[in-house]
């Protein structure tokens, strides 16, 4: 027995020195990673796993859009920072500079036993491993009297692309002293200074442009991000002109009717001329087709983002419940670099490294007035688990919120060089 | 040939700055000083200073261009020191007047000063404190590292783990920099360790680097040195 088996290990031991590559020679095929959705999560774990496997891991990002249009700084061009052209990055790069196979399609199905991703247009794709970065939907219900057929007179904006445009088009064409209402959405939701910030930018436009008019915010949560300071900047530089609406004063309770352009608080009919409704969230459609959510959103690993329910399955991003990060472009592509380095390690062998997470939202409060937030993360058995924070004060000197604006900038170019170039 | 040429030009260079150079005389070093306040975050100047982000500024009126020792000039500096150029105070004013107009490819992050009796201030105090490139401050036993860093310069650095680290750096840090996010590749180690240990104990302040910085151990800044002194 014991001879026969020293045999058996001596043969195997030559014919691995004989050939030479043993993984090559006996693995079917490449190791096949596909990334669905090609955002910040999605777009950053494809050319990460690309470039670090070196041509080791055939990798196919399925994304719907020719041209991705960021979400965030989609708030700077309602305000007139910045041009909608800007918005938009191109999947070239991707394919050109890492061999990526970017295939412009829907992804509407999980095959988790076959591991395939059925496509809208009928084709089936096969993988190894699946990261799913598909961002958010809408719940149905959340804000009465709305739902996505309505989203073309009262548009949510929350996505990145048309809809931003749509949006500034309605703002533009305000009366003189018309009303832009907000909706905003409850916890936990994309962006949580996103929706103040666009209210900081509608106010910019609307002051430069329309200065007599008014903006109602009606907002189910009690507090929010950066409030102090969000509200610090709408005294100082549009004083008179935000109201907001908070649950005590009726901000739950509301309907808004998309035919009449009202928004119903506490039973209190408002006509508005504008009204960005952002509803309730909750991870895209094939988080739930795949059949690995719990609730609104996909539970995952805070060590490698992995799914809790299916380990060759990772989500990345707004669809992940991952624990204390917030739902943000800078938290997923921090999330995918993270997971990329455990994909590309499982995959090919190489050295993983141990979790580490971060993120900084900046928002902008009026012209070179820039605020952040941010916090470092680390994984623990309950989740993602902050272990330092920093955030912006009131009071800072003008020279501080400048900086901060153009470091803003400089992040935006950074970031999407990180997932795009 | 080429550098006898330099040197020589360097010569007379210094020699004429140093006797007509009446920019020098309108600064007020008692204003410039709390104008150097920023700088300080990079630049050591007076007793004792070393390089630190930056090279000290002890003796940099009429200094060479990016040649004193011990420090990893961008090229652009060091070409112009090359030339035979020197810190004369015309040059320092064009300089702080907006630093990538003079030297674009300068690795230093600042905007500039746009008043220019402040530069003039300013290039006084740095007089007052740090003298010429010829006075006593400029020994060359003042040149030393910072045991802190000198410490993490003698670790090995772990070049893989230092790029797996470095993706948390690339979310704001672009190859070719910002215009205030700078870029860190091809960072010389010495200069790159000093920056993070500045931001580590707060010394330097930026809630964002501080906020990164408190979290790197110094294994974890070797292995960053030691990955993006080989990126070009």
């Amino acid at each position: 027995m014991t001879m026969n088996r020293r045999a058996f290990l001596g043969t195997s031991a030559a014919l691995t020195a004989a050939l030479g590559t043993p993984m090559i020679a006996r693995a079917q095929a490449t190791p096949r990673v596909v990334v669905v959705g090609g955002g910040s999560g999605g777009a950053t774990a494809a050319r990460y796993i690309a470039r670090d496997s070196a041509g080791a891991i055939d990798v196919t990002l399925i994304e719907p859009q020719r041209v991705y249009h960021t979400c965030y700084f989609g708030n700077l061009y309602l305000g007139g920072f910045f041009d909608y052209d800007d918005l938009g990055h191109s999947y070239d790069g991707l394919a050109a500079n890492y061999g990526i196979n970017v295939v412009h399609d829907w992804a509407v199905g999980v095959d988790r036993d076959a591991k395939t991703v059925s496509l809208a247009s009928g084709a089936s794709v096969p993988y190894d491993r699946l990261v799913l970065s598909p961002g958010i939907d809408f719940v149905d219900g959340s804000v009465q009297g709305w739902s996505v057929s309505a989203q073309g007179r009262m548009p949510h904006a929350y996505k990145g692309g048309t809809q931003v445009e749509l949006l500034r088009a309605q703002i533009a064409a305000m009366p003189q002293g018309g009303t832009f209402a907000m909706v905003a959405p409850p916890n936990p939701y994309r962006c949580p200074p996103g929706p103040y910030e666009r209210i900081s930018m509608v106010a910019h436009y609307l002051r430069e442009n329309n200065p007599t008019a008014k903006i109602l915010l009606v907002d189910p949560k009690e507090s929010f991000s950066k409030q102090g300071l969000f509200e610090d900047g709408w005294n100082r530089h549009y004083s008179g002109m935000v109201t907001r609406i908070g649950p005590d004063m009726g901000g739950n309770a509301i309907e808004v009717d998309p035919a009449a352009m009202t928004v119903t608080i506490d039973g209190v009919v408002e006509k508005v001329d504008v009204c960005n409704v952002i509803p309730g969230q909750r991870a895209g459609q094939i988080a739930f087709a795949a059949g690995i959510t719990d609730g609104n959103w996909a539970p995952v690993s805070a060590y490698d983002m992995s799914s809790k329910v299916d380990p060759n399955i990772t989500v990345l991003g707004d669809a992940a419940a991952q624990g204390a990060m917030p739902k943000s472009g800078f938290s997923a592509n921090s999330q995918a670099k993270v997971a990329a380095n455990a994909i590309v390690a499982a995959l090919t062998g190489s050295r993983a490294f141990p979790a580490r997470y971060s993120n900084t939202c900046w928002s902008l409060l009026d012209t070179d007035d820039g605020i952040k937030v941010g916090a470092t993360y680390e994984a623990s058995d309950t989740g993602i688990v902050s272990i330092d924070s920093f955030v912006s004060q009131i009071g800072e000197t003008a020279d501080v919120r400048a900086a901060t604006y153009r470091e803003s900038l400089d992040w935006y170019r950074a970031i999407t060089s990180d997932m795009f170039v | 040939m080429r550098s006898a040429r330099a040197l020589i030009s360097a010569l007379v260079l210094a020699a004429s700055a140093a006797t007509s150079s009446p920019l020098l005389a309108e600064g007020d070093p008692a204003q410039g000083e709390a104008l150097y306040r920023p700088c300080r975050a990079c630049h050591m100047l007076g007793d004792g200073a070393v390089h630190r982000v930056g090279p000290h500024l002890n003796g940099i009126i009429d200094r060479v261009i990016g040649a004193v020792p011990g420090y990893d000039f961008s090229d652009d500096l060091a070409n112009a020191g090359a030339e035979g150029r020197v810190w004369d105070a015309d040059a320092l004013d064009r300089f702080l007047a907006a630093p990538r107009d003079y030297f674009p490819r300068t690795r230093m992050v600042f905007r500039g000063i746009r008043d220019e009796q402040d530069r003039l201030d300013l290039i006084a105090y740095m007089l007052a404190e740090g003298g010429r490139s010829d006075s006593a401050v400029m020994d060359a036993a003042n040149i030393a590292i910072d045991p802190e860093i000198a410490a993490i310069l003698a670790i090995a650095g772990d070049v893989p783990y230092g790029e797996y680290l470095s993706s948390e750096c690339t979310a704001c840090h672009r190859d070719s920099g910002g215009s205030d996010i700078p870029t860190i590749k091809g960072l010389a180690p010495s200069a790159f360790i000093a920056g993070m240990v500045d931001y580590r104990n707060g010394t330097r302040e930026h809630q964002v680097m501080n906020t990164v910085a408190r979290r790197l151990g110094d294994e974890e800044l070797a292995a960053l040195a030691a990955y993006f002194a080989r990126t070009e």
